[in-house]
C-alpha cells in the first residue's frame, strides 16, 4: 500500500491547485453564493473538458479515467481549500459513486460517461444523510417503479438535471433514475447556513422512475466510506487554508506594540491546531490509500471523516476567535469556511457516528482474530 | 567494502576471538582493538569508517551469532558521540575505549533546579584556577548518576558575557569528594534520577570540550544526539542474548543496572496497548460513552503512527523534512498518554483508587495513572514544543527576550 503521494500525484495536485486558485477566488465564491444555482457553468465546463476532473475516479470502461480515491482526494482537497462552488461533489462523487456501486451494467454504460465528462449534472437523492442504516425510511418505490416520498436535503437539487434515487422496495433498497423535471417530482430550494453549497428538498409523488440497480447493505457501506473520505479531503483542504491565513493574520496584526502572533496564548493555540491538522491529514490520506488498495472494510474511512470534521470545525472556531471581532463580520471571509465546516461536519454522519462505527469494526476484526 | 566482505571478515574475527567464557570487559577490549565495537566511527578512533548500511550488516551478524556488542546505550552514548564529534585527540584516546568496554559509566549533568526549560540559564560555576577548574553548583534529573564514573557537565565559566556565550562543557570525574549524588524520588515512587551537588569539585584543564565559552554549541550537539535517541525509541539496552557463559551473565547484570531507571517508561506513555483487552474483559466496551472515548484514542494513536510513517517515507525518498516531526510527535505522545489514562480510568471506575496487588494488571494501570504527567515534561515540555512548532514551522514571531546582556544582570531564581 502507498504511504505518501507519488511524483505523478504531486504533479496532478499542482495542476489542480493552480486551476482552483485561478477560478475559485473568494470574490467568485461570494458572487456564486448569492445565486440560485450556485455555480459558474463556464468554470464547470472548463474543469470537465480541459481537466476532465469529474471522471477522475470512475472506471475507464464507463468513460472515466480509472484513477481512484487518492486522486479524487487531491481534487477534493483543492476544492475545499478554495471553497469551490459547483456540482462536483453532488454529481461526480455522490451520483458517480452511486452509479458505479449500485447500478447494473447497462445503466453504467449508458449513464456514467455523461457524469464522467461533466455533460450531465446529476445528484443523488438520499432520504437520510446521517447513517446508512436509516436510508430508505422516507422514500419508497412500488412494483411499477413509482416513487413516493421526500428527501429533505439533496445537494444541488435545484440545478441537477438527473436524480438518482435510493428507494425502499418490498425487500431491500433499489436505485432509480428520474429526470429532474419529470412529472411527480417537486424540487424546492432549502436555505442552508453554507451558501456555497446549494441544497433542496425533493418531494416525489408517484414519480415514474427507472429502476437501474440494487443497493445492498455492503455496497451502501462501501459507498458511504468512499464518499466520506472524499468529504474528509475537502475538510482537510479547508482547514489547511484557514490555518495558513490565520497564522498570517497573527503576524500582521499589532496590539500592545507587538504582533499578536508573538503572544504565547496564540502561538500555543496555533501549534495545537497544526498538530490536529497533521494527524487528521495523515489519517485522511491513509484512508484514501486503504480504499484504493482493497475492498476490505477498515476503520480508516470513518476515522478520517471523524478526525477531519473535528479538525475543520475546531480550526474554523479558532480562525474566528484569533481574529477577534473582525472575524465575526460578514465582510471577513472566515465565516464562509466556518459554515462549510459546520455542514461538512454533519453531512454523511456526525463524528460520533463514525467513531461508533470504528468501534464496531474494531470489535468485529478482533473477534475474527 | 562489500557487505559479503564485511560479513566474512567479521565471521572470521568472531570465530577466532569470541568465547562466552571471556569476561565482558576482556571480550569488549578485543572488539575495540579490532574496530568492531563501533564500526561506524572513524578508523583513527576505534572504528572502521563504515556507512550506516555497513554498520547494519555488523549488527545483524552480532544478532545472528548472539554475540555481545559494545556498551553504548543511554548516557554513555551521549558522552561518546559528543566526545567523538567535539573532543580533542587526547580526550578521544583516553575516554572512548572504556566507554565502549563498559568499564566506565557516564551521566549527563545539564539541568539545574534553576534552569529547566531554559538550559542556557545554567548557573553552576566553573572557575579557572592555575591547574584545574573548580566547579560549584547543583544539577538535577541526572539518570544513572549514582552508577556513573564520569559526567558530561555544562557550567558557567564567564558571568559577564550573554548567557549562551558564557558556558563551557566539561568531562568531570564523578568519583571525587566534591561530588555528592542523591536519588530524587518521583511522584510515582520510582527514583530514576538524581540530584548532584558539586562543591569545590575539580576538573582538569584538559577536560574542557570544545574550548572555553563553547559550551552551548557542544551541549546542543549532545541534545540533538539525545533527540535522535528519543525518535528511535527508549534509550534502553537490547535484551541480553539468553545464552550461558560468563560474558552473558555479566552483560545481564550490566543491562539490569542500565535499564532500571526506565522500567516505568511504558506507563508514562499511557499504555494504550492495554485498553481494548481491559475494555473487553470488564465489559466496559458495551458502554457507548466508553466506546466514544476509546475511538478517540484509536484516532490519536493510529494517526500519530501513520503520520510518523509518512515522515520517514518522505525522508527516505530524499525529501526535505518540512516539519520538526519530533516536536509534533512529542506533543502527540502527550495527548495520547492523557487520553489513554482517561479511558483506563473510565474502565476501572472506583477501582482506579487501588494500587495494590488487587488492582488492575497488578499495579501497572495504577502506575500508568500516576506516571503520565511525566510525558509532557521530560525531554522538553509541551509548552516548549508548542513554541518550537509555532516559531519554526508556522514562522510566528518570537517572544520579546528579557535575557540579553551580561548574564550576571539577568533576573533568575533564588535572587
Amino acid at each position: 500500500m502507498q504511504t505518501v503521494l507519488s511524483d505523478d500525484q504531486v504533479q496532478f495536485k499542482h495542476v489542480v491547485h493552480r486551476f482552483f486558485d485561478t477560478h475559485s477566488t473568494t470574490t467568485a465564491v461570494r458572487a456564486l453564493a448569492e445565486t440560485e444555482t450556485g455555480f459558474d457553468p463556464l468554470v464547470w465546463s472548463q474543469l470537465s473538458e480541459t481537466l476532465g476532473l469529474p471522471g477522475t475516479h470512475l472506471p475507464e470502461q464507463y468513460g472515466g479515467h480509472g484513477f481512484g480515491p487518492v486522486e479524487l482526494g487531491i481534487i477534493q482537497e483543492e476544492m475545499g481549500r478554495t471553497l469551490y462552488c459547483g456540482p462536483f461533489f453532488s454529481s461526480a462523487v455522490m451520483a458517480g459513486y452511486a452509479l458505479e456501486r449500485f447500478a447494473d451494467d447497462a445503466a453504467k454504460t449508458e449513464r456514467l460517461p455523461q457524469i464522467a465528462d461533466g455533460s450531465i449534472r446529476a445528484t443523488l437523492v438520499l432520504d437520510d444523510l446521517n447513517h446508512p442504516s436509516q436510508v430508505g425510511r422516507l422514500i419508497a418505490a412500488d412494483q411499477a417503479g413509482a416513487l413516493t416520498g421526500s428527501a429533505p436535503i439533496v445537494l444541488d437539487g435545484c440545478s441537477a438535471e438527473v436524480f438518482f434515487i435510493v428507494a425502499r422496495e418490498d425487500s431491500g433498497l433499489g436505485l432509480y433514475a428520474l429526470a429532474a423535471k419529470a412529472p411527480g417530482a417537486e424540487v424546492s430550494a432549502q436555505d442552508s447556513i453554507d451558501m456555497t453549497r446549494k441544497v433542496a428538498r425533493v418531494t416525489l409523488q408517484e414519480a415514474a422512475g427507472t429502476r437501474i440497480g440494487s443497493v445492498t447493505p455492503q455496497s451502501l457501506s462501501r459507498f458511504w466510506d468512499l464518499t466520506s473520505v472524499a468529504l474528509a479531503h475537502e475538510m482537510i483542504g479547508g482547514a489547511s487554508r484557514l490555518l495558513d491565513e490565520t497564522v498570517e493574520y497573527t503576524k500582521g496584526r499589532y496590539q500592545f506594540g507587538r504582533p499578536i502572533g508573538s503572544f504565547q496564548a496564540l502561538k500555543h493555540r496555533c501549534a495545537d491546531l497544526l498538530m490536529n491538522l497533521e494527524f487528521a491529514k495523515a489519517a485522511t490520506q491513509h484512508a484514501g490509500f486503504c480504499l484504493a488498495a482493497s475492498d476490505q472494510e477498515t476503520i480508516y474511512p470513518s476515522m478520517a471523516k471523524a478526525m477531519a470534521a473535528d479538525c475543520f470545525m475546531e480550526m474554523a472556531r479558532a480562525a474566528i476567535q484569533l481574529r477577534g471581532g473582525i472575524g465575526f463580520t460578514w465582510e471577513n471571509d472566515t465565516h464562509l469556511w466556518f459554515k462549510r465546516a459546520k455542514c461538512d461536519e454533519v453531512l454523511l454522519g456526525a463524528p460520533y457516528r463514525h467513531r461508533a462505527r470504528m468501534m464496531d469494526i474494531l470489535q468485529e476484526t478482533q473477534d475474527v482474530a | 567494502m562489500s557487505h559479503d566482505g564485511i560479513k566474512a571478515a567479521l565471521e572470521a574475527f568472531l570465530d577466532a576471538e569470541f568465547s562466552p567464557d571471556l569476561s565482558l570487559v576482556e571480550w569488549r577490549k578485543r572488539l575495540v582493538s579490532a574496530g568492531w565495537a563501533a564500526p561506524s566511527w572513524p578508523a583513527a578512533y576505534f572504528g572502521r569508517d563504515f556507512s550506516q548500511a555497513e554498520a547494519l550488516v555488523v549488527s545483524q551478524v552480532f544478532a545472528e551469532r548472539r554475540v555481545v556488542g559494545a556498551a553504548q546505550v543511554g548516557p554513555r552514548r551521549l558522552a561518546a558521540e559528543t566526545i567523538l564529534a567535539h573532543g580533542t585527540h587526547e580526550q578521544k584516546q583516553r575516554y572512548l575505549p572504556k566507554i565502549l568496554t563498559g568499564e566506565h559509566a557516564w551521566c549527563q549533568l545539564f539541568s539545574e533546579p534553576g534552569s529547566g526549560s531554559d538550559l542556557a540559564g545554567a548557573s553552576t560555576r566553573a572557575d579557572r584556577k592555575a591547574d584545574h577548574w573548580l566547579i560549584n553548583g547543583q544539577k538535577v534529573w541526572n539518570t544513572s548518576a549514582h552508577h556513573a564514573d564520569f559526567g558530561i557537565l555544562v557550567a558557567r565559566s564567564n558571568w559577564d558575557l550573554p548567557k549562551h556565550q558564557g558556558l563551557s562543557y566539561f568531562l568531570i570525574d564523578m568519583r571525587q569528594p566534591g561530588v555528592e549524588v542523591r536519588p530524587l524520588k518521583q511522584m510515582n515512587g520510582h527514583a530514576s534520577f538524581n540530584e548532584v551537588f558539586l562543591t569545590d569539585a575539580r576538573v582538569a584543564l584538559d577536560d574542557l570540550v570544545g574550548g572555553e565559552g563553547q559550551g552551548w554549541a557542544v551541549a546542543t550537539a549532545t541534545l540533538s544526539i539525545e533527540r535522535q535517541g528519543f525518535a528511535r525509541g527508549r534509550s534502553q539496552g537490547a535484551p541480553a542474548p539468553a545464552s550461558a557463559g560468563r560474558v552473558y551473565e555479566e552483560l545481564a547484570r550490566e543491562l539490569e543496572i542500565d535499564n532500571e531507571p526506565y522500567t516505568w517508561y511504558p506507563q508514562r506513555e499511557g499504555r494504550p496497548d492495554l485498553i481494548l483487552q481491559r475494555a473487553q474483559e470488564t465489559g466496559a466496551i458495551e458502554d457507548d460513552a466508553v466506546r466514544q472515548e476509546m475511538a478517540k484514542l484509536v484516532c490519536l494513536t493510529e494517526s500519530a503512527r501513520i503520520s510518523a510513517d509518512q515522515v520517514s517515507a518522505h525522508q527516505k525518498s530524499g525529501g526535505q523534512g518540512m516539519l520538526p516531526a519530533g516536536s509534533i510527535g512529542k506533543l502527540g505522545a502527550s495527548v495520547i498518554a492523557r487520553q489513554a489514562a482517561h479511558v483506563h480510568t473510565m474502565i476501572s471506575g472506583a477501582s482506579a483508587m487501588l494500587s495494590g496487588p488487587e488492582s488492575a494488571f497488578e499495579g501497572v494501570i495504577a502506575e500508568t495513572l500516576i506516571s503520565v504527567p511525566a510525558i509532557s515534561i521530560a525531554g522538553g515540555t509541551d509548552e516548549i514544543q508548542r513554541n518550537i512548532i509555532a516559531e519554526r514551522v508556522l514562522g510566528m514571531p518570537k517572544e520579546q527576550r528579557m535575557d540579553t546582556g551580561p548574564f550576571r544582570d539577568i533576573p533568575r531564581n533564588g535572587q
